[in-house]
Parts: structure tokens; sequence; C-alpha cells
């Protein structure tokens, strides 16, 4: 039976432009682009226009384009390299949001214990943060705030521009230079991602996410930002990120970038957005007990979570999965541990739910005979698994 | 690290299809059980009868909310202590489960646990009861 692919949030298909346009330099064009000799430098022009595309998505120059691994590599650097790059007798003081993904979670919980003073900003129940927190929370050693732009779990959208304004304001008062940092990782396909709009030092991509491929991401580092590589070697991306650059991956994530941009991607986006609203407004209307997760308003295009009362995530994964349905409970790292998202709770959902969230994420691929097709399964694997658990509906 | 496959073709048999779901009525012993870090919630209900001297386990169903290996893990403790004695059932745990499923992946290996607490429970509220 053919898997319906439900789970973008988690990776994209490639698209086949973008392995097109890869296909020469994982064989014919194999040279170093450190080469001094043509077959290097063939190379090396190849990675200057990748970045040159890269540069023009975000609207910044292309010598702040730097490419990394993946995308948790950029959000490490991001984070560790600035405190890595600070001067000062003073402690560092970071501001994260309650709804980071571990890629910014998991460094910050790391920088914490070595003596860097770490504040969660909190969201309301919608999951969007609270500016008047973040403005409480700035201090004088406030090195570094990073907001992620929208959430990989249920696809809430901060006001990214707003936060900057509020830490530009913060700066002047203070009299000191605060650097802010957005994870756009699951934001690239469908949002604005001008660093000039947005007012951001650095910004985080990954090529796997918008149909890309794997092993390749990208940190924008503003002109003037201080920061330290966490990988030394040969010197390359300015010496901020040694090691031979992955130059089929690059020119895949700059073909993805250019195809996220095109006005091909608004009209998938429209359908992926209506396909979206129908499970959104179906679910609840042919299933009892059930709750989205996230704001309704302000929510990426393609994310649904929504949680079924007396169902464990995981069982009902299974149990799409073995009717044909790839989906996911909440991110897909969380497979690895048990306890509850730290997003969901962090919206002050009652743990018992956070046990039962599903996470539909959907593509540019997605038919509208897919939907069709989930929204009659659905309600049958929701019942058997509610008679399984006893559950009776209040 | 995630064991491979996650779900083996014998957990997704009784999982998708377990035996030994819901309800006895007039059971004579029910166990509740639940993990709070994974949140599952297990009730067992048993029904058992004297022969004897010997108190047999005739039926056993179960109602668990919890993820898939912990509903197969659910059923498969039921069907293991189908006619086995109280003290017999007791000592069913991960080891006589795996024999009959297979391994299940490390972070799953308390789901045995917690259905071992459900059968114990449900014994203990029978012996309460009695």
């Amino acid at each position: 039976m053919p898997q319906v692919y439900f789970d973008y949030a988690s990776t994209t298909p490639i698209d086949l432009k973008v392995l097109g346009e890869m296909r020469p330099y994982l064989k014919k064009e194999f040279g170093n682009p450190s080469s001094v000799h043509s077959c290097g430098q063939r190379v090396a022009k190849a990675l200057q226009e990748a970045r040159k595309t890269i540069a023009e998505f975000l609207n910044c120059q292309p010598a702040e384009v730097f490419f990394t691994g993946s995308a948790t590599e950029a959000d490490n650097l991001a984070v560790l390299g600035l405190i890595r790059a600070f001067e000062s007798k003073k402690k560092p003081h970071i501001i994260i949001s309650a709804i980071e993904h571990h890629a910014i979670l998991e460094p910050c919980r790391f920088l914490e214990k070595e003596g860097v003073e770490l504040s969660i900003l909190p969201v309301d129940k919608n999951g969007i943060i609270l500016l008047s927190e973040l403005k409480k929370l700035i201090k004088s050693n406030t090195l570094l705030v990073s907001v992620i732009y929208a959430n990989n779990e249920i696809g809430t959208i901060q006001p990214i521009a707003q936060i900057s304004k509020i830490i530009k304001e913060k700066e002047q008062e203070l009299k000191t230079k605060i650097y802010f940092h957005t994870d756009a990782v699951q934001a690239a396909n469908y949002l604005d991602c001008s660093v000039k709009n947005l007012a951001v030092d650095m910004l985080t991509l990954s090529a796997h996410k918008i149909y890309g491929p794997k092993g390749v991401g990208s940190l924008y580092i503003k002109k003037g930002t201080p920061i330290q590589p966490l990988i030394f070697g040969g010197g390359q991306e300015q010496g901020l990120r040694s090691g031979t650059e992955n130059i089929a991956g690059i020119v895949g994530m700059a073909a993805a970038i250019k195809e996220a941009g095109s006005p091909k991607a608004k009209i998938y986006t429209v359908k992926v957005r209506q396909l979206r609203d129908k499970l959104i407004r179906e679910i609840p209307r042919i299933i009892p007990a059930v709750e989205l997760n996230g704001s309704l308003e302000k929510r990426l295009p393609n994310n649904v979570n929504f949680s079924f009362a007396g169902i464990e995530g995981e069982a009902l994964l299974i149990a799409l999965d073995q009717k044909g349905f790839a989906v996911s409970t909440g991110s897909a790292c969380s497979s690895h541990n048990l306890e509850s998202s730290h997003v969901l709770l962090a919206l002050g959902i009652p743990e018992e739910r956070t046990h039962s969230s599903l996470r539909i994420t959907l593509g540019k691929d997605t038919a509208a005979k897919e939907i069709e097709k989930f929204l009659k399964v659905l309600p049958k694997v929701v019942e058997r698994l509610r008679e399984i658990s006893g559950y009776k509906i209040k | 690290m995630i064991d491979k496959p996650y779900y083996s073709k014998k957990v997704i048999e009784h999982f998708m299809n377990p035996k030994n779901m819901g309800e006895i009525k007039g059971a004579n012993g029910i166990g509740d059980t639940q993990n709070l870090r994974c949140g599952d919630v297990m009730k067992i209900y048993l029904k058992i009868e004297t022969k004897g001297k010997k108190e047999i386990i005739k039926d056993a169903k179960f109602q668990t909310m919890g993820c898939g290996h912990a509903i197969a893990i659910s059923d498969m403790i039921c069907e293991i202590i189908k006619g086995k004695t109280l003290e017999e059932s007791l000592k069913v745990g991960y080891e006589d489960i795996k024999a009959e499923i297979g391994p299940v992946p490390s972070v799953k290996i308390h789901c045995a646990a917690l259905a071992q607490a459900g059968v114990k429970a449900a014994i203990e509220n029978y012996k309460s009861n009695k």
C-alpha cells in the first residue's frame, strides 16, 4: 500500500529539479572548491552562485551566508559561537523562548551548566511569546535572544520584527549590544525571510525541510557579529566552519531556496492552506473530544496538531501507519524519549493531553483525495483506540 | 538510539488485534496502574476462580491508554496469565512477554513493568475483596 506522507515538518522529499541541479556535483564536477586548478575553480564558482542565491532570498550580502552540515549545527554555531566570542568579565545572559527546537534548547542548557545565565521566555496558551515578558527579561548583561520563527510541532509564528523592535529599544535604554537569532527552518517555505524586514542578526535555514537534500544548513550572520568557530581546520567559510564544502548539498540547497521563493511556491501554499483548513475544520466535527494545539491564526499553512482524549499519540501514529499514513506525534526527535513535549507543556496544556497529540504536516505534493481518505480512516482508528483504552466521552 | 524495527510484526499484530481488550463483567480483581513519566494508564480485569486449594485466573482483560507496545504487552500478559495460579501470575514479567512477542526497544521495556504492576494490583484487589 503506498504511504500517504503527512510529515513534511520532519523532512521533505527532494524536488526533482533540485536533484537535477545537484547531480553534476556528485560525479562530473567533483573538484574541491579550495583547489586552484580549474577543476576546483569551476566548483568554487558554483559555491559562490549558491551563496548568492541564499543571500538574495535572505536579502543580505553573500559574505553573510555560512554553510554548515545541518540546521542543528547552524543553531549551535549561533549560540556557542557568539558566547565563545564574548569578551567581558560579566556573566553573559541568554534569553530563549519556551518552545525552541532542541538544537537551540540543548546548547543553551549546556551553557547554563558552564555558568551562562539562561532565561526562558514564556508563551501564551496559543503558543505566542509574551512580548511584555521579553521586556522584563532583558538586562544589562543580555547578550543573545533566540526565538524560533515558526515552531516545528505546532507551527505557531512568532512576531520576529516586533521582538526585534523591543530588543533595539532595550539596547538603547541599557546602552548595550544584544544579538537576535531566529531559527527559520520551518518558516522558510512559507514566510518572509528577509533579514532586513525581520531585523535579526542571525538566522538559521535547513535544506531538507524545503525539498532540498539532507546534511546541509546555513547560518546568516550579520556583518560585525562576533562569532568564533566550533570546528577548526582548513579555514573554509571565512574560517567559521572548516571542512571541505558539501558542494552537491549546497547547490541543492540553493536550488531549493530558489523554488521556495518562486511564484509556483505561492500557488501551492494556497492549496496547502486550504487542505490544512479542511483538516482543522473537519476533525473536531467528526471526532468528539479533540483539541487543536497552538494558535489557529498565527500558524504555518501546513501544520495541524490535535490532541485526542483517551489515546496516546504514538498508538495513533502506529495505527495510522498500518493504514498507510505517515504522521508524527510531536517532533520526530521526541520518539527518542518518553517525556511530554516541552512545547505543549509551555502552552499550559495538561500533561495527559500532551501525550495525546498528533502532528499532521502537509506539503506541496499533498493531494485533496489524500485528505479525504484520511478523514475517512481517522475516526475509525480513534474510535478503536478509545475502545482499547476504555475511554468514555464525557 | 532507536532499535530497529521500532515496532516488530508481532507487536503490531497484538496492537492492531488485541484479543483481551475490554472489561470483564463481574470481575473479582481489578487493578489500576499508571506511569507518570510516559503518561500510560492501564486497567487489568481478572476473573479468579477457586479450584480446590488453588486460585486460578480464569479470564483476564485490559484497558490501556498507551503506545502500541503498551497495548500489545497488556494483551500478551493477559494471554499468559490465563489458567495460571495467582502465585504464578505474579512472577510473569518482561522475559515471559519477550518469549512470546520478541524483544521491544529498550525505552519500552518499562511497559512490561507497568503491565506487571497492573496484574499485581488486580490480584491485591481480589485478595482485599475476599
